[in-house]
């Protein structure tokens, strides 16, 4: 039997708009309408953070901001940022564009479910915003979502919030694994000839071992997710157990919040990785790409994405040390999560010797990517500290912790997807952003970011507790808080305003920006060798590519130019070639 | 030489990883596909299935936990799921036989694979329907069950007179999800059933979508040993 890839039968070409941009099969199409939506509802959870800011920045100052709509704007924010806008845009959207461009396929092997998954995805994040407009309003559970707390009365949204959340939470999970099996599949059974494993950009491994995780820890969020609201609506004790809510005691009996919390995290540990997997390979080839070398230990850096995702599956407890389960858990969780730290560590260190006396461009994709390792090893180190039980417990539930995962999953992914956006947009668009606006987004984000999340860990280790309205007068709380506050307030307006410069100049350069180079950048994987620039439906034209290298031969010794392409045959222009 | 050896000796190194495992390495990371031969639809539906295990692995180990937690007794699953037979209460009746029926569509099943493989339209989509039918049958006695124990035992969801609530809570939910898959596998053997008969797969020479089904199917059923042994036998 032939291979898919082999198989020469011509795509289906819709005729009408409707069929090539909406009811779209092309994973090209796809992606960027998961990456809208992604975008799109992202900036809903901006202003949603920006919202919070003011209020602990100037508390009180803001009436239309009161205790219940901070905590749905927490709730909201946290939910939208990590899955409605991480996940959908680094495996819906990057996932989507990138696979089968790198790995020499047509399209993903499932054009149809590829669709109805962003078709889902749409669909989850109207029932999540839709929850917005309901009695009692969105759900102020925290992003956690604990029971029993989100579902007894006196939390906000704890009617009717709550139930859309985990709706729309079950329907993302189905848009996930429809998409996911895509990914999987696609990486596993439909590479072009040459594609072996060990020859795929770091991008194409850190996306397919993220999806994989996504496959398998979502499950445990679904059934979270359908437990909660069998409590919530059909009145089952899951996750409640007796308790006296308002004065009254619930209906409820029997039921372990704990059980909920080692669902959530069996999912909420991977998901960090779900979410650092795709940026630790997208980075890994910005960086190669724009030090003009190879990039440092690429068998190492594909071994240590699979070790990280399948240790990552071990250590979810740790969010739980402060949680009442058994404390001999803390031990095996920290021993776990620490050892983590060994396969992350391989690739911070490849990372910097990738950039070792490599001939580095400061572009702007480049500049996100150092950013990046600045953000992830700051956000890395802090996490040291929460890893380690006794060190964990009096930081718990403080700023410091709100200032570790900002630093770690929030900055350091996002500056890897702005760093991504301006890498791949001459090839998705094939028009060349404004240079001047892209670098002042970048300054102002990367340094705001700083500004941001750096007094945090200040204020966490002064004790001050998170997902609080306000914090009164305190007596362990010196002044400096306040004023950090304020800072940090002022310092995320000004990251949130620059923002727009993005916006404009992605927008901007679409329609009226200059012609951009088919390769800008001299990439050598295979993206960047589409016959057509922005690459059409079936992506390559008559004749698939072959591929004879791996994508990294940056700087060959004796190759005319200084990278080799990787569907270069060897000896064509008298290169070597390495395996 | 192949060019998968010749790729696995390429990366080798002195030292380091022994040979075997550098080829099993190799052969998972060879050209084009990691299964050799294999039709995408089966290798997608291989992977949607470890999903679906986790998902079913998630909803038991839930349901363990909360059973060994609660303070109040747990009914006895051997009465309750009994039958009077002429006066007299055999234990797990209905569900013995439920537990033959699911099983014995499974040998049905694999009966049609083979039949698909050697191209024989007629038998093929007889046996996928006979194993649609006795998967009908299995929803329809596990209706029959959900009817007994909601309207002759007085269980609900949030409820239950025999003791822990959370006995009916994770029977209605675990069953509930289980016959749903059950119904939507009886759905996707008539869907196949009938492009068979009509020379859908014939005219593509392609059988492998009666295979995925039964792949599907064989899944089902395992799903419901284990929920046999977890939920009725412990």
């Amino acid at each position: 039997m032939a291979t898919i890839a082999d198989d020469l039968r011509p795509l289906h070409h819709p005729k009408t708009w409707i069929g090539k941009y909406v009811w779209s099969q092309d994973h090209k199409v796809i992606a960027l309408q998961y990456a809208s939506t992604a975008i799109g509802v992202g900036l809903v959870a901006l202003v949603l953070s920006f919202m919070m800011r003011l209020q602990l920045g100037f508390p009180g100052r803001f009436h239309f901001i009161q205790p219940e709509n901070y905590l749905q704007f927490v709730t909201l924010h946290g939910m939208i940022m990590v899955v409605y806008l991480l996940t959908a845009l680094l495996l819906g959207g990057f996932g989507n564009y990138l696979i089968p461009l790198m790995v020499g396929a047509r399209d993903m092997v499932f054009p149809f479910v590829n669709m109805l998954s962003y078709w889902f995805y749409l669909l989850s994040v109207i029932v999540l915003l839709s929850s917005i407009f309901v009695p009692g309003g969105p759900t102020g559970g925290g992003w956690t979502l604990y029971p029993p707390q989100t579902i007894t009365g006196g939390t906000p949204g704890s009617n009717w919030g709550i139930i859309l959340m985990m709706v729309s939470l079950a329907i993302f999970i189905v848009a996930f694994t429809m998409g996911g099996l895509n990914y999987v599949t696609t990486v596993l059974q439909a590479r072009t000839k040459g594609m072996t494993l060990m020859r795929m950009p770091c991008s194409v491994w850190g996306i397919f071992v993220a999806s994989i995780m996504g496959l398998l820890a979502f499950p445990a969020l679904f059934v979270a997710a359908v437990m909660t609201i069998l409590d919530a609506v059909a009145g089952t004790s899951f996750f409640v157990p007796q308790i006296v809510s308002m004065g009254k005691p619930t209906e409820h009996v029997g039921g372990s919040p704990i059980l909920y919390q080692h669902l959530f995290w069996f999912f909420g540990h991977p998901e960090v990785y779900i979410v650092a997997l795709p940026a630790f390979g997208i980075v890994s080839d910005l960086i190669s790409v724009h030090a003009r070398k190879n990039i440092f230990g690429y068998r190492m850096m594909a071994w240590a994405i699979i070790i990280i995702g399948a240790l990552s599956f071990f250590v979810w407890a740790h969010h739980m040390y402060v949680s009442g389960m058994n404390p001999y858990f803390g031990f095996f969780f920290a021993t776990s999560t620490l050892i983590i730290a060994i396969p992350t560590a391989i690739k911070v260190y490849n990372w910097l010797l990738t950039l070792w006396r490599g001939d580095i461009h400061l572009r702007v994709p480049m500049l996100f990517a150092i950013a990046f390792l600045f953000t992830f090893i700051h956000g890395g180190l802090s996490g040291l500290f929460l890893g380690n039980v006794s060190v964990d417990v009096p930081l718990s539930d403080t700023f410091f912790v709100v200032g570790h995962f900002h630093m770690v999953m929030g900055v350091s992914p996002i500056l890897v997807i702005f760093g991504a956006i301006y890498h791949w947009y001459p090839k998705i668009t094939g028009r060349m952003w404004n240079e001047t606006l892209a670098r002042a987004h970048f300054w102002i984000t990367f340094l705001g970011a700083y500004a941001i999340f750096l007094p945090m860990h200040y204020i966490g280790i002064l004790g001050v507790p998170r997902r609080y309205y306000a914090l009164g007068e305190t007596a362990f709380i010196p002044p400096s808080v306040h004023y950090a506050n304020m800072g940090i307030t002022i310092a995320a307006g000004l990251v949130f305003a620059a923002q727009f410069l993005f916006f404009t100049n992605m927008i901007w350069s679409y329609f009226r920006g200059p012609k951009a180079d088919p390769n800008p950048w001299g990439g050598a994987s295979l993206e960047w060798q589409t016959p057509d620039t922005p690459p059409t439906h079936g992506n390559w034209g008559a004749k698939l590519p072959t591929v004879y290298r791996w994508a990294y031969d940056y700087s060959v010794p004796g190759a005319p130019q200084d990278f080799i392409p990787q569907s270069e045959p060897p000896g064509a222009a008298g290169s070597r070639a390495p395996a | 030489m192949d060019q998968r050896t010749t790729i696995v000796e390429a990366e080798a190194e002195p030292g380091g990883v022994p040979q075997s495992l550098r080829e099993l390495a190799g052969d998972w990371g060879a050209d084009q596909e990691v299964f050799r031969h294999v039709h995408w639809g089966k290798a997608m539906m291989w992977i949607f299935l470890l999903s679906d295990t986790f998902i079913f692995s998630s909803f038991l180990v839930s349901y363990m936990t909360m059973r060994s937690s609660v303070t109040a007794p747990w009914p006895n699953t051997a009465e309750v799921f009994g039958l009077d037979v002429g006066g007299v209460s055999v234990p797990l009746l209905l569900i013995a036989i439920m537990t033959f029926v699911l099983i014995s569509s499974s040998g049905t099943m694999a009966m049609a694979v083979n039949f698909g493989y050697r191209r024989n339209r007629k038998a093929t989509a007889a046996l996928m329907v006979a194993t649609a039918l006795l998967g009908a049958t299995f929803v329809s006695m596990q209706a029959f069950e959900w009817t007994k124990l909601i309207f002759t035992e007085g269980v609900r969801p949030w409820y239950n007179p025999m003791g822990a609530a959370q006995f009916g809570a994770s029977f209605f939910m675990i069953t509930g999800f289980h016959g749903l898959h059950v119904s939507i596998g009886v759905i996707m053997l008539l869907i196949v059933a009938s492009k068979v008969l009509r020379g859908h797969y014939d005219r593509r020479g392609d059988y492998s979508a009666v295979e995925i089904a039964g792949l599907y199917w064989h899944f089902v059923d395992l799903v419901w040993v284990f929920i046999f042994a977890f939920f009725y036998l412990w």
